[in-house]
Order: structure tokens, then sequence, then C-alpha cells
């Protein structure tokens, strides 16, 4: 399989991305060449394998629903870039 | 000749009933039920509504960098306990999967959901139909996710606020199989979830804050036709009525588009519920790829028998076992059990009043569902907030039971209770409502009315039979209604032969 120049275009919006126009050929080659390795896999019987949810051989702890969380909100927004209203401002999304 | 022809009108309503009866909708709902923890599904941040924004938003809510989410066990105790009552399978192992999209409203980049392995598969509700009869729904499949937070677009200096209190708040969502075929049906499976979620006590079920919301999937397709047509998928339904209207509104459009000739576009569309109709959501117009893969974060939640049976354990009497039970334990009709099993506080208020009314079943069922229903419905009140409790109901059908007052003056007492007067015993003490049943004292006041109508009497006795209703009415207006209504009937039939 080999990615083109408008799949990677796809995948780097998707990411919100931005790609300089030379670099597209160079990333379509190392994804391709990644896809490559995915198609080298897939071709192994894996019939008798449980899929893998997690390399770790452990579950899930739980943790009991209690509040520990106090209110950091001068803290947290100190770094923000825009705030009013206790609100984190961002550029407008609109529905 | 002239002949008698509809006019065009009619008959293009005519035409268009027709035409519509050929259409079959296809629709499944995406219920999104938010469970009530105290903290959030990956966070110990609180879960509490109306908070000044972002203050219940810690940095796991925020997405920062070096942060861990930690299941909720409260939230999985919740999801399983919501399998069991729709008798469905509980994964022994289920994982949490990232579904990447983005959005400022969620910080991460990514929502943690639940993808190829759900907590909760293959469930079903029994609706009642309105036609009678009932329908098994049946339940996909229910999974464990956070919720996002909020975008406020009001103007701030043309950007968006955002609010992330929202955000990591558990949630339940609830896949129906499509096997609704109106959005009258649609309508009774997600009521009846929302009756059972409050039973359940996971989830308060408040609409108006988005505890209980709604996506609808729609589609259409040629009676007898066996594959789906092309669906719609409509978000944004927070009322019932909403979504009833909402889907009308996008199976008519759908209708229209095929009987034209043209086809269905798979998109999302949002309910404007102020024009009454479905539009495109713009934003979403590019086919999403939510690229899902398993959230490296979280190991697989893995649930042991005996924790599923310590849940099982917590079941209450669901909706179904208690309306039934209604039936064959009190005699209710069908519908009376549907009425007072509707919310788990209704059906609590009932068995009280009827356990003080001392055997008064029938008359309880009828007072809960008339007066006091009525009386909270104009005050705006919810059962919990009655000022006139189960005790004090159940203690004034007592007093009618056993003839210390009649049916009629209970409603004055009644008001008098609403009114915060007391108890039904007090106020027929106090306002000297109690019933006349000695017979010599009755009877002395029927003398007296027929002593002074004298020519009705003579008209009954000729054979008008209707006056004995206005002797009735003389005799209950002497004793200000006080008299047994019973003895009157029997004693004044007496004199007047």
């Amino acid at each position: 399989m080999s990615l083109t120049r408008s799949d990677v275009e796809k995948i780097a919006h998707l990411a919100r991305l931005a790609l300089r126009e030379e670099d597209i050929p160079g990333y379509a080659r190392t994804l391709t060449a990644i896809l490559d390795m995915v198609a080298q896999m897939n071709a192994v019987d894996t019939r008798d394998v449980t899929p893998m949810a997690h390399p770790l051989d452990a579950v899930q702890r739980l943790r009991p629903d209690e509040v520990t969380e106090t209110d950091q909100r001068e803290r947290f927004q100190a770094i923000a870039p825009q705030v009013e209203a206790g609100l984190y401002l961002v550029p407008r999304v609109i529905e | 000749m002239n002949v008698c022809r509809p006019d065009s009108m009619s008959l293009r309503k005519l035409w268009v009933k027709v035409t519509r009866m050929d259409w079959e909708p296809v629709i499944g709902l995406e219920i999104h039920v938010q469970l009530a923890t105290r903290s959030k599904i990956f966070s110990g941040a609180s879960t509490a509504y109306g908070a000044p924004p972002n203050t219940q938003a810690c940095a796991v809510d925020l997405g920062l960098p070096g942060v861990l989410p930690v299941l909720n066990e409260a939230a999985v105790r919740m999801a399983v306990k919501f399998g069991l009552a729709v008798q469905a399978r509980i994964a022994p192992r289920s994982v949490f999967a990232r579904k990447n999209y983005f959005y400022p409203d969620l910080p991460k980049g990514y929502q943690i959901s639940q993808y190829e392995l759900p907590v909760v598969e293959g469930g079903r509700l029994e609706i009642s139909l309105e036609e009678g009869g009932s329908k098994l729904i049946g339940i996909t499949r229910a999974h464990l996710e956070e919720d996002a937070g909020k975008s406020l677009h009001e103007d701030f200096h043309g950007l968006s606020g955002i609010d992330l209190n929202r955000a990591g708040t558990p949630l339940l969502e609830v896949v129906s199989e499509p096997d609704l075929r109106s959005a009258r049906e649609a309508v009774a499976y997600m009521k009846k979830l929302h009756t059972l979620v409050r039973y359940l006590e996971i989830c308060d079920g408040n609409m108006q804050e988005g505890s209980f919301r709604c996506d609808a999937n729609v589609s259409v397709r040629r009676r007898g036709q066996h594959e789906l047509g092309t669906r719609t998928e409509i978000k944004n339904l927070n009322s019932f009525r909403f979504v009833e209207r909402a889907i009308n509104y996008e199976i008519e459009r759908q209708i229209d588009i095929l009987e034209g000739g043209g086809s269905v576009v798979q998109e999302t569309r949002l309910y404007d519920a102020a024009r009454d109709e479905t539009r495109p959501m713009r934003s979403k117009e590019e086919a999403l790829d939510y690229r899902y893969f398993p959230d490296p974060d979280l190991l697989p939640l893995v649930l042991e028998e005996d924790f599923i049976a310590a849940v099982r354990a917590t079941l209450p009497e669901l909706p179904d076992e208690k309306r039934e039970r209604f039936i064959y334990e009190f005699g209710l009709s069908p519908y009376e059990a549907e009425v007072l099993t509707a919310s788990r506080e209704l059906a609590d208020y009932f068995e009280a009043a009827e356990r003080a009314s001392d055997g008064e079943t029938k008359l309880t069922a009828h007072w809960v569902m008339g007066d006091l229903l009525g009386a909270l419905n104009k005050a705006g009140l919810e059962i919990a907030d009655s000022p006139v409790t189960a005790e004090m109901l159940g203690g004034l059908i007592r007093r009618i039971g056993d003839n210390t007052i009649s049916g009629k003056i209970a409603k004055q007492v009644f008001e008098a209770m609403w009114q915060g007067e007391g108890d039904a015993d007090a106020i027929i003490e106090r306002r000297g409502l109690k019933q006349v049943t000695d017979s010599a004292a009755i009877e002395k006041v029927i003398d007296e009315v027929l002593a002074a109508h004298p020519a009705q009497v003579e008209q009954y006795r000729a054979g008008k039979d209707k006056l004995f209703g206005f002797f009735v009415g003389q005799v209950m207006k002497a004793t200000q209604g006080k008299a047994n209504p019973a003895q009157v009937n029997a004693l004044l039939k007496k004199k007047l032969t």
C-alpha cells in the first residue's frame, strides 16, 4: 500500500498538523513504510492469540467515589492565554 | 350535470396520507445517562451541578501533561446495575478506548469511551404501546464514557468561553436496536428508560440540567422492504416533546426527498426547537474519523462474579415488577398501576398512604391519582415536596372509610391540609365536620325539608321521580353536607312512599 499526497494531507488535518509543502513526499514515503511493516505483521497467523488491549498483564484498579480535588482555578488559569469570568477563552467555534 | 367533488385541498391531504402509509420509519436511540456519582469518572473533582465555571475542573479534567485517569468504582457499579436491570450480559472484561477529535471543550483531544468491548451488551426493555399491548425493544449495548465541557458562544470579543466543570462527568451511553417504528414508540422507550434509571438511583433524570439526553437515528423504508434506508442522526434532543417533534419532522423530510426521487444524505442534524425543524450540523459535514484505539492509560476493566453478585443484591423492585405487584396485591387496574409506578417516589407514597388508610386501597389510588396529583401539578411541585404527606392523606381516607366524613367533605379537609392546617382528624374536629349518622337527627331534618316543600312532595308522589335529587340536596344543604348520604337516601325513600 502506498500513501498519496492527499492521504498525507488528510491525516495531517485530522491531527491538526501544519506540514510544509516540500515535506509531504517524505511523509508519504515514511508513513508508507510503517504501513508496509503493519502489512507484514498482518500476514502472521494470529488465530490462537488473544487480542491485547494493554501490554501489562494487570487489570484496572478502581477508585472510591470521593471528592478529593479542591478548586485550583486561579493556578490553572494563570498559564492560560486568555480567561474571562472564570472561562477559558478560545478562537470562536460555531455550531 | 353537477357532480359533488371533494375540493382539491382535501384530496391532496388524502393522497399524502395514503403515500405516507407506504413508508415505514426505523428509529434507534442513543441515550446519554449522566451517572449520579459524587466525583468524576476518572478524577476526584466534584460533579455537583451549577458551580462557578472551572472551579470543578482539576488537572485530570483539563488534560494537563503527566496526569493519569483512575476509574471511579461507583460509575462501574451503576453501569452494571443498569445492565442487570435490562437483562443484559455484563462483560467480564471490557476496555476503554480513545475517541479522537478536536473541539475546545475536549481538552485532551480525545474522549475516553468504550468501543469494541463495552461493559454492557445485549439487553431489552419492554414498552407499553398506545394501541394496547407491549413491545420488547432491544438494547444493543451500554458503555461508560466521560462527558465533555461546555462551550459558551455569547460574545466574548469574538471568542468562545469554555467551562470544563462538566468535563469528566460519568456517562452511560445506552444504544438501542433500530426496533422503534414511530416517534411515539421512541418517546415511550425514552420515558421507560428515564423511569428505570431513577428507580435504580443511578441518574437524577434532570433533563433541564442535561442529566438525560438523547440522539435519534432515523431512516425510512418502503413497507415490506428488508434493507434499512440511509439514516440521519439528530442531536440536541433534551425533552420528550422535542424527541417526538424532531423525529416526526425528520420522517416527513426523508419521505418527501424519497418521493421526489432524491436520496437521503447520511449526516448529523441538529433540532431547532424554535423553528421546529432539523438542519445539518455544518462542523460535522466532513466525515469524522475518530481513530478509536485502546487507551494505554487505562488497564482492561475486569469484573469478577462476586462483584456482579454484590451489585445484583442492590437491585430494587423494578418498575415492571412493581406494576405487576400493584395489580395482583392491590387489585388495581393496569392503567392505575402504570400511573402509580411511574416513579419510585410516587409508588412509595401510594403504598404509605394505603397503609395509613386502613385498607381503603381503591379509594387511596383514586385520591392519589386525582386530588393529590392534580394539586401537585397545579402548584408545580414534585411528590417529595407535597405539603400533604402520605400519612396525612391515608389518615383522611381512613375517615372516609369509617364514615366519619363524606367524600365531599373530604375535599374540604384535603384543601385545609394542603394549606397547612394540620392532619385530617384535627381539621375535622376543629371545623365540626363530623358526619351526622344519627338517624333520628337526619329524620328530623328530612321532616323539616318535606314540610317546607309541600308542592314538590305532591309532584314527586304524582310520579315526578327526578325531584328525589332535589330533596337530597335540600337535606344536605340544611346539614352543611354533614349528613351521611347513604342514610339520607334510605330515610328519604321511606318517608316519601
